[in-house]
């Protein structure tokens, strides 16, 4: 596939390698933000191509992994209630809520639908004017445009019964509640090149000179990550701390900027709950006051509930999340926690770093 | 539904940008995709796509050239 196949040469792979090796003097720590890139590093192996002295960590960019339990609890309730049907993407499906899972409360008889789109979520509301279409809005500022276009869309076809149960989250304040956190041994981050697709990069230039981390925009693909890699080093062997940009060919520095009028229109920023890493401020999306008519909280038979924090909860998701411990390291891993059996969100997403150690590395 | 893939506009329908949309394929499978935040895609084009809105349009002349300067640094070492 183009733009696909010719990213994934060997012999290019092997080229930086051996460039890479040969730029490094001394132990670095790199996070890579996006799950989609945690899962080409180890489905690629790019991890064992990196000189010994450079660590790759895993951070926060899963959409399923970060929507907090209180979310799904939510969008169970809403799911069970007569008259209402759930649009959600696949990946929600199985994440735990404070009781159960999607997919559990669907074989209780909650009305679910999967979609791939939130035009889906349109459409399908257009075809059952009986029913009130509740869409399940979670993601980064990469679904965030194609939710608020279905508001918009739903404006426009005067649909009555469609809903969103938002809660879009926003990576730059994450990146900056991981800086602050004592514990970040983050050196350079590997920013997530499809957000910066919609958001661009200019707001990444504060952060790096804040706390002097290189951050380079980077691609999916294994000719991208080895390269955002290497620019990284680069600036780290030299004392720099700039923004750059690898994903060249997708991300310009102003990023989308039809989208993201889009997204100003329809939602306003807020502080967010983040699983495992609590409120993040300013870092969040919900929709504004202009469309609070669609806010899928009215639909609650309760008022929304933060979440039912279980005190048992073996999950050490908020570590993993914030790359202070790698997956094996948590005592559930592999035992208690598998695919099969998930006790956290971190191990049933298909971006989740829990999940792509178990797949590429089985128990360890 | 955060993992972006290339696909190729094969065909464009809709004026209301709004509803503006097009067939793009990926590899063998095509999609209907939005194009309300590309509306200056053209068939032909390569567009990132993200929960079936495409997101960029992908541009082949500003792809990296990280790998030539180095193979270029390599040469010029191996000359000297
Ligand atoms: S292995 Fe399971 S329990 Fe441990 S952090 Fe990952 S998802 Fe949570």
């Amino acid at each position: 596939m183009k733009y696909v196949d010719e990213y994934r040469r060997p012999e290019k792979i092997l080229r930086l390698r051996d460039a890479m090796h040969q730029l490094v003097s001394r132990p670095w720590t790199i996070m890579e933000v996006c799950g989609g890139q945690t899962h080409s590093i180890l489905h690629h192996g790019i991890d064992q191509l990196l000189p010994d002295p450079v660590e790759l960590i895993h951070g926060p960019g899963c959409p399923v992994c970060v929507t907090d339990t209180s979310l799904i609890d939510q969008a169970i309730e809403l799911a069970l209630t007569p008259g209402i049907c759930l649009c959600t993407y696949g990946d929600m499906m199985r994440v735990p809520g404070s009781i159960e899972s999607l997919f559990s409360a669907r074989a209780k008889g909650a009305r679910i639908e999967i979609i791939y789109s939130p035009t889906d979520a349109v459409t399908f509301a257009q075809q059952h004017p009986d029913l009130n279409i509740v869409f399940f809005a979670v993601g980064f500022e990469t679904t965030a445009p194609a939710s608020a276009a279905a508001v918009l869309m739903a404006e426009a076809l005067s649909l009555d019964n469609f809903y969103l149960l938002a809660s879009h989250v926003r990576v730059p304040p994450a990146l900056e509640a991981l800086m602050q956190n004592k514990d970040c041994r983050v050196q350079g981050f590997l920013a997530a090149g499809h957000v910066c697709t919609v958001m661009g990069y200019h707001e990444y230039h504060q952060l790096a000179q804040t706390y002097h981390v290189p951050i380079v925009v980077t691609g999916f693909e294994p000719l991208d990550i080895m390269e955002g890699i290497y620019l990284c080093l680069r600036q780290l062997e030299t004392g720099k701390h700039a923004v750059e940009n690898q994903y060249r060919r997708c991300v310009r520095e102003q990023g989308n900027v039809h989208a993201q009028e889009a997204i100003h229109k329809v939602f306003q920023v807020v502080d967010m709950p983040w699983r495992g890493m609590g409120v993040i401020p300013a870092s969040g999306f919900s929709l504004n006051r202009h469309y609070v008519h669609r806010d899928a909280s009215v639909l609650l038979q309760h008022a929304p509930t933060t979440s039912k924090t279980n005190t048992n909860d073996p999950c050490l998701a908020g570590q993993v999340l914030q790359g202070i411990i790698k997956p094996p390291a948590c005592p559930a891993y592999g035992k208690s926690c598998t695919p099969e059996h998930p006790l956290g969100a971190p191990m049933v997403s298909s971006e989740g770093a829990c999940a792509a150690y178990y797949h590429y590395y089985g128990h360890l | 539904m955060c993992l972006g893939l290339p696909g190729q506009i094969k065909s464009i329908t809709g004026e209301d940008p709004l509803f503006k949309s097009a067939q793009v394929a990926f590899g063998g499978v095509q999609r209907q995709i939005s194009l309300m935040y590309t509306p200056d895609a053209q068939c032909g084009d390569y567009v990132l796509v993200h929960a079936g809105f495409a997101l960029s349009v992908i541009d082949q002349d500003r792809a990296s050239t990280l790998l030539s300067a180095l193979e270029s640094e390599t040469s010029e070492n191996k000359a000297t």
